[in-house]
């Protein structure tokens, strides 16, 4: 690797249609490392990861990303996910035909992987749905958990995960977290882990069950704030973003 | 067949021998060579060529090993060369051979299909067509499907054929039919009359897979009766070029409980014409039924008909139809229509036409696959048809052709 980021991200610039939604947006994740962004309604966030991850939709007017030391900006989605950076999406669609194992065989790559395969859906308490068709008929939950059993049978560098605990019940968010965790490889010490991660959350439930080492605040299309993550979360909790905002113009 | 019953369907066929069909394009049969049916002969399947066997398969008939069929029918042209039986309780002949036989057929011929439907159910009728007779005598279960294939050999033909089949109380029937040509651009046209009759607590799976080739006009006449706790599952598969193929087949629920199911799978080139749908008659109380179809079109023009009719209690049908259009040309008409003739009867449809969703292709491309394999696990998610009741076996020769023809759509 050419640089000591996994992901750079400069003076980035997106725009959807005619309309500009991040101004010049700046982030840097190591190797190991996992961050999350808080933020309100409307503030970018999920922009951010499907612009890092590739979707035409989301266009790139200034700026660039780097993966690896490499200028990723005008890659194409799939390419992107081959050279390692997986996302999980907040509302995926339906795709009647197709089924969850084959978007898990699609994800893991191997010849024969059906006992992988077998494998992960039982970690993800999906085994029951491998034959289903994806994402059709699936609660809330079982929308996050399918999206993070794809990515665990893909195992990429970079994980972008868009509100992985939304929709999901108290009884199946410790869950949301193990496989975040094995996701992110966070049973290895710190210089083990090569896997990284950058997670979305609106509620920061999803912190206490997931270490991250650094929280970002974003509004109107900016980082406006970064530190410990649950500083971040006690003072959005306390004084709402109104005060994230606030702080940045003094 | 006595000679009375003979008259009388003649004469009504003589009346129907200009009678357009209700729907489709009207096909001038003067433009094709008629010709009278041939009698039965029996020509080993090790004596049959090469290529024909090649194009048989194509439309899933394997006649070099007959050890995973219960029986083998087959048809070139309109003479029957072939058939044979692997199974006890099962009965496997030509209609002439079946009429020679069995007196009884008689109370069978045109009582699920009306002789005088149009023209072309007439000019079966009065080339005294053959086809297949296949029966399941009564508690008969097949262990392994029953095969048949209608083969046009000549071209300019018309191949009239006249298919009965019988399900006897308590029997299970599975057969899988494949129609196709000898020949690539050639004109011919198939005219084929098919009866079904499933007893009381009878099972009868239908799987038709159809090979035709752009000069090629179809005309299929289908009727099915089900008895009490009889279940009749259809399964239709067009993938190749035909130039103009209109079926609509009619199944009639008659007795309480019978199922009917009808999926179909329709690929249309450019160039072709088709016009499929389905047709169910919920005549009888808690009668049951599912239409479902999934065609798409690369060029070629398509109408996907359904219709139910609920007339009885408690009576449930379920229509789904779904459409997808690649290309810049090409169309999907779809027609589902529901009647209900009495309060309670439960009946509902879906349909969509459109192109395929960019959401789910770039879905599948954050996966890791390329924009073409991303499209082609979709299309091949879209016409797998999840078949309940249709044997494991019989079910992945049926995906196996359709994963085939799949192929030549990329």
């Amino acid at each position: 690797m050419d640089s000591e980021y996994l992901l750079e991200i400069n003076g980035l610039t997106t725009r959807i249609d005619n309309r500009e939604i991040l101004h010049g947006l700046n982030l840097r994740i190591q190797p190991g490392e996992t961050h999350v962004i808080f933020g309100p309604n409307g503030s970018g966030k999920t922009t951010l990861m499907m612009t890092i991850m590739g979707f035409p939709k989301y266009r790139v007017t200034k700026g660039s990303i780097f993966f690896k030391g490499k200028d990723i900006t005008h890659l194409p989605l799939d390419e992107r996910a081959r050279l390692g950076i997986g996302i999980s999406l907040q509302r995926p669609p339906v795709v009647r035909g197709v089924k969850t194992r084959d978007m898990v065989a699609a994800c893991l790559k191997k010849e024969d992987g059906s006992e992988i395969i077998e494998k992960l859906a039982k970690k993800a308490n999906l085994a029951d749905f491998l034959d289903r068709d994806i994402n059709h008929g699936f609660s809330g939950g079982e929308i996050k958990r399918s999206e993070l059993l794809q990515l665990l049978a893909q195992a990429p560098e970079v994980s972008l995960l868009d509100e992985p605990e939304s929709g999901v019940d108290l009884e199946n968010i410790a869950l949301i977290g193990e496989l975040i965790n094995n996701l992110l490889q966070k049973i290895h010490p710190i210089r083990k882990r090569t896997h990284s991660g950058l997670i979305i959350s609106h509620t920061g439930h999803i912190l206490e069950y997931v270490n991250a080492r650094t929280g970002y605040v974003m509004c109107n299309g900016r980082i406006v704030c970064e530190g410990d993550p649950h500083d971040i979360l006690n003072t959005i909790k306390d004084k709402g973003y109104q005060e994230c905002v606030s702080c940045l113009r003094r | 067949m006595s000679k009375k019953v003979t008259n009388s369907y003649e004469e009504k066929a003589r009346a129907a021998e200009n009678k357009k069909a209700a729907i489709g394009d009207d096909i001038d049969l003067s433009l094709y060579k008629s010709s009278f049916a041939q009698a039965a002969t029996h020509v080993d399947t090790k004596n049959i060529s090469k290529k024909d066997k090649g194009l048989m398969l194509s439309a899933g008939v394997m006649l070099d090993d007959l050890s995973q069929r219960s029986g083998t029918f087959v048809q070139m042209d309109n003479t029957p060369i072939h058939s044979s039986i692997r199974q006890e309780g099962i009965e496997i002949m030509a209609t002439s051979q079946a009429m020679a036989k069995y007196e009884w057929l008689k109370d069978y011929w045109w009582q699920a299909v009306a002789v005088d439907a149009d023209k072309y159910t007439a000019h079966v009728e009065l080339h005294q067509s053959n086809g297949y007779f296949i029966r399941a005598l009564p508690g008969a279960k097949t262990v392994y499907p029953v095969q048949a294939c209608l083969y046009l050999n000549k071209t300019g033909l018309i191949q009239d054929v006249h298919n009965i089949v019988i399900a006897e109380e308590g029997s299970e029937l599975h057969i899988i039919t494949g129609c196709t040509t000898a020949f690539k651009n050639e004109p011919g046209l198939h005219l084929g009359v098919s009866e079904f009759f499933i007893k009381k607590d009878a099972k009868v799976t239908f799987t038709m897979i159809h090979s035709w080739t752009p000069q090629v006009g179809v005309r299929p006449r289908t009727g099915a009766i089900i008895e009490k706790n009889g279940l009749f599952l259809s399964n239709y598969v067009i993938m190749k070029p035909v130039q103009s193929l209109q079926l609509y087949p009619a199944a009639r629920c008659v007795g309480e409980n019978a199922t009917v199911r009808f999926n179909t799978v329709m690929v249309s080139p450019p160039n072709s014409k088709m016009d499929i749908g389905s047709r169910v008659f919920l005549d009888a109380k808690r009668a049951r039924t599912e239409i479902v179809s999934r065609a798409i079109t690369t060029g070629g023009d398509i109408i996907a008909r359904g219709y139910i009719d609920g007339s009885k209690p408690d009576v449930k049908g379920h229509l789904e139809c779904r459409g997808l259009i690649m290309g810049d040309s090409g169309t999907i008409h779809a027609i589902p229509e529901l009647k209900g003739t009495l309060a309670g009867v439960d009946l509902s449809h879906e349909a969509a036409v459109g192109k395929i969703a960019e959401e789910e292709v770039e879905y599948l491309m954050a996966r890791g696959l390329t924009r073409d394999e991303a499209t082609a696990a979709i299309i091949r998610g879209f016409l797998k048809v999840d078949i309940e009741g249709l044997p494991p076996m019989l079910n992945s020769e049926m995906q196996k052709a359709i994963a085939d023809s799949e192929k030549e759509l990329f």
